[in-house]
């Protein structure tokens, strides 16, 4: 919950800053295609392997086939430097095989399972030949763009799966169920939280806090079943609640699907993640009864992240130096955090000492600080 | 000073300090040489209270600049094992100070005058605000050079200066180690809050990822005076204090007790700083009687003239006698910590605070206890440890201990904080 991104560009004037037309991506998940693909590259995932047919290819559209024949739910992943997606699938089911579409230019990229759907993942290197594209500032800038509408609609297709997942079980009355999903679902919903507030009149529905409505309104969302499940442990009055969230989800998925974020936008919406959890997460505000705002931590911190890659192109060439310190830092903190990684999700707020919570708060400070110095870098190209 | 003194005699105190063997004092020349500021001339404080102090200089200033109205003072905590970074923190640090002391903005672009779509390099709560000044004195706590593990992650342990360990506890202490301590401090004093608040404030920022605030205090009042300039202030006991303090007008006296030289080392022109949060015990000391509160510090309330004289600056004495008593009671604070009987002296610099209330409905009140000293050891430790049976201590209770070493002053446009020590 914070100021709008929709508005936080309305006096620009620069020609590069119009909202991009929808455009392809490389995702099945969106639907879109980018060309026909002449190969059909096999991956072969498992708890502990993700075995790729090749790792060398053409420069060009790539179809990748991923079957799962693990335990756990995985992801895959194509990044190219600084973990920038190219492309992914996300939720493949045990035994299930998905498709990803996806055009690489000439580059270095790494193929990427995530079983259990956390950490670095398996990886391996792709490299990929051909002439490589020499794009200019401005194309880079408007490469972004793209690059990030990819990735949010990677991120809205399972959440919205794991919306539904989660309000079924409520329906259902399976507390402990929806407990376990309360935080996998909010992990897509927080990763593209500068997408979703643009949205302003959705985003007080879907992730208000207990006290935020005015006068006469209802506590909505994910955080009154929140209440419910941990609380009271009793959710016979939830169905109406569930029933709306996942409405408002869905429309919300709707919307975010077509819109692309300017690359100011973008810039301003990486560093207003990290602010979500300077205030909401570091504090324990956010998931008050659950207690699970580490997954929302870890969550603003990733799609933090991917809008900084979807600029990367673009910033290497305009500040390396600022590139090379926002990497540090990104990766300090993700070292911070992964000390309370616990299993496949993470330690509760209130068992973190204040020590501990420090250590995150001066990380997230000191990116924050350098994350802070995109916009203006955007700006002036 | 030895845990076997039940009962402190007189006799001996004045046996001790008269041979001389108690420290660095001799009684008879206690009066002369730790000074009393003369008396009755406590007009303006130095320079104006707007204008600017000199930032560069043989010494830090900050020490014995005229004590401002104001302080914002922070220990930070290194959060890297990154030398390079931590001197890159030193020099922006030092440029900043060199400006915001100045009455500049701490960056070079400045609060209003960069891109639209970048974070401006100064906060800009100082505008329009004269320097009131403001000075800046860093100083190196003993974790910097050894963790407390024993780390050395600087590289620097074997330049770690032998006065430089922690404090030993003290009887009544009641430290929190989250309050105490601090690899690094800065502290920030001005005659307009804003001004300290937003020199720290910066420094802060400027420090992103390299060091932590570890904990900061406010202090809203000196409760010092470090010039025969000034008034002396009184404290939140209502208590003039300060008056025998060292002053500015006594070099000689400051050399002797407050400056580090000829050790040869980095801190030669520097001082030690230790800071103690004293929290007063307010409730019980308003419903005292006017006689016990003078009896427990060994001055008129009024006057500040100590019990058996008549003005402020009077020299104490320890043998006037009231209707047979001693009229400066030997558990008197003013009795135990002065010069003569604690054979020492350091340059007091503290503020009074009150952060807020302590959810019993009474003040979170007390002083910010600063001192400088040549070596901590002789200066603070030897006095608080003379003061086992100060009648105050019923009064007051220490939430905060730190210790640090102030390198010397930063001479020239290229030196900057700690060049000596990192250099």
């Amino acid at each position: 919950m914070s100021t709008p991104l929709r508005n936080a560009l309305a006096a620009t004037s620069l020609a590069t800053l119009t909202l991009l037309a929808a455009c392809g991506g490389g995702s099945t998940d969106s639907g879109s295609t980018a060309g026909e693909a002449s190969d059909d590259i096999a991956v072969a995932a498992s708890d502990d392997t993700c075995d790729v047919a090749t790792s060398e290819l053409e420069a060009g559209t790539h179809q990748f086939t991923v079957t799962n024949s693990g335990s756990k739910v995985t992801e895959f992943y194509v990044y190219a430097e600084g973990d920038r997606v190219m492309a992914e699938v996300e939720n493949i089911a045990p035994g299930v095989a998905r498709e990803l579409l996806v055009e690489l230019p000439a580059g270095d990229y790494e193929t990427v399972c995530k079983p259990g759907m956390v950490g670095d993942g398996i990886r391996n290197a792709l490299v990929v030949s051909g002439e490589a594209a020499q794009l200019s500032e401005d194309e880079n800038l408007q490469q972004a763009g793209e690059d990030y509408q990819r990735y949010v609609q990677s991120q809205t297709g399972a959440l919205l799966e794991q919306t539904t997942a989660f309000v079924e079980a409520v329906k259902a009355g399976d507390v402990p169920a929806a407990q376990a999903l309360f935080p996998v679902a909010r992990t897509y919903w927080e990763r593209i939280e500068p997408v979703a507030e643009s949205f302003g009149d959705l985003d007080p529905l879907i992730d208000g806090r207990e006290g935020d409505q005015a006068e006469g309104e209802d506590f909505t969302g994910f955080h009154r079943i929140e209440q419910a499940l941990w609380e009271t442990g009793d959710v016979s009055d939830m169905g109406p609640y569930a029933d709306d969230l996942l409405a408002n989800v869905q429309e919300i998925v709707a919307r975010a699907n077509e819109v692309t974020l300017d690359p100011l936008q973008l810039a301003n919406g990486a560093k207003a993640l990290l602010d979500e959890i300077a205030t909401g997460k570091i504090t324990g505000e956010e998931d008050r009864y659950s207690h699970t705002d580490l997954w929302d931590f870890a969550a603003n911190l990733e799609g933090s992240e991917a809008a900084v890659q979807a600029l990367r192109p673009f910033l290497e060439e305009a500040d390396p130096e600022l590139v090379g310190e926002i990497d540090e830092r990104f990766a300090a903190t993700e070292a911070e955090l992964e000390q309370y990684r616990q299993g496949d999700g993470w330690a509760l707020h209130d068992t973190l000492t204040e020590d501990q919570l420090r250590g995150l708060s001066d990380s997230i400070t000191a990116l924050s600080e350098s994350v802070s110095q995109v916009a203006a870098v955007v700006a002036d190209q | 000073m030895g845990a076997e003194q039940g009962g402190l005699s007189r006799r001996r105190f004045f046996g001790v300090a008269g041979a001389g063997t108690a420290g660095v004092l001799a009684a008879g020349a206690a009066g002369g040489v730790i000074g009393r500021a003369t008396a009755d001339e406590p007009a303006a404080a130095g320079a104006g209270v707007t204008e600017a102090v000199a930032f560069q200089g043989a010494h830090q200033a900050g020490i014995v600049t005229p004590a401002q109205d104001r302080l914002h003072f922070v220990a930070f905590d290194v959060l890297t094992d990154d030398r390079d970074a931590l001197v890159e923190v030193l020099q922006a640090w030092t440029a900043a100070a060199r400006r915001m002391t100045q009455g500049q903005d701490a960056g070079p672009i400045g609060a209003t005058a960069g891109s639209e779509y970048a974070p401006p390099d100064d906060t800009g709560e100082a505008i329009d605000l004269p320097p009131a000044g403001l000075t800046l004195t860093v100083g190196f706590g003993p974790t910097l050079f050894r963790t407390a593990e024993g780390v050395d992650r600087f590289g620097l342990a074997d330049r770690q200066p032998a006065e430089l360990t922690e404090l030993p506890a003290f009887p009544g202490d009641a430290l929190d180690p989250a309050i105490s301590g601090g690899d690094v401090c800065v502290q920030a004093c001005a005659n307009d809050p804003q001004v300290a608040v937003h020199a720290i404030r910066n420094l802060s920022r400027l420090a992103a990822g390299v060091l932590g605030v570890r904990w900061s205090q406010l202090g809203f009042g000196r409760t010092s005076s470090t010039s025969s300039a000034q008034a002396t202030p009184r404290n939140l006991f209502g208590f003039k204090d300060g008056t025998d303090n060292l002053k500015a007008e006594q070099p000689e006296t400051l050399d002797r007790f407050v400056w580090v030289s000829g050790t040869g080392s980095w801190m030669d022109g520097g001082s030690y700083l230790v800071s103690r949060r004293i929290r007063m015990r307010i409730e019980p000391w308003d419903t005292s009687t006017l006689i016990e509160q003078e009896q427990t510090i060994g001055r008129k309330k009024g006057s500040g003239a100590p019990l058996g004289q008549r003005g402020e600056f009077d020299p104490v004495d320890f043998t006037a006698q009231v209707d047979g008593e001693f009229a400066v009671p030997e558990t008197s604070h003013v009795f135990l910590a002065h010069p003569t009987n604690s054979g020492t002296a350091i340059l007091r610099r503290g503020y009074s605070f009150v952060d807020g209330s302590d959810g019993l409905g009474r003040l979170d009140a007390g002083l910010f206890f600063i001192c400088y000293q040549s070596a901590p050891e002789t200066g603070f430790v030897q006095v608080q440890r003379n003061l086992r049976l100060d009648a105050m201590n019923e009064y007051v209770q220490h939430t905060s201990s730190a210790v640090f070493a102030c390198p010397p002053g930063v001479q020239g446009p290229d030196d900057w904080w700690g060049r000596a020590l990192f250099g």
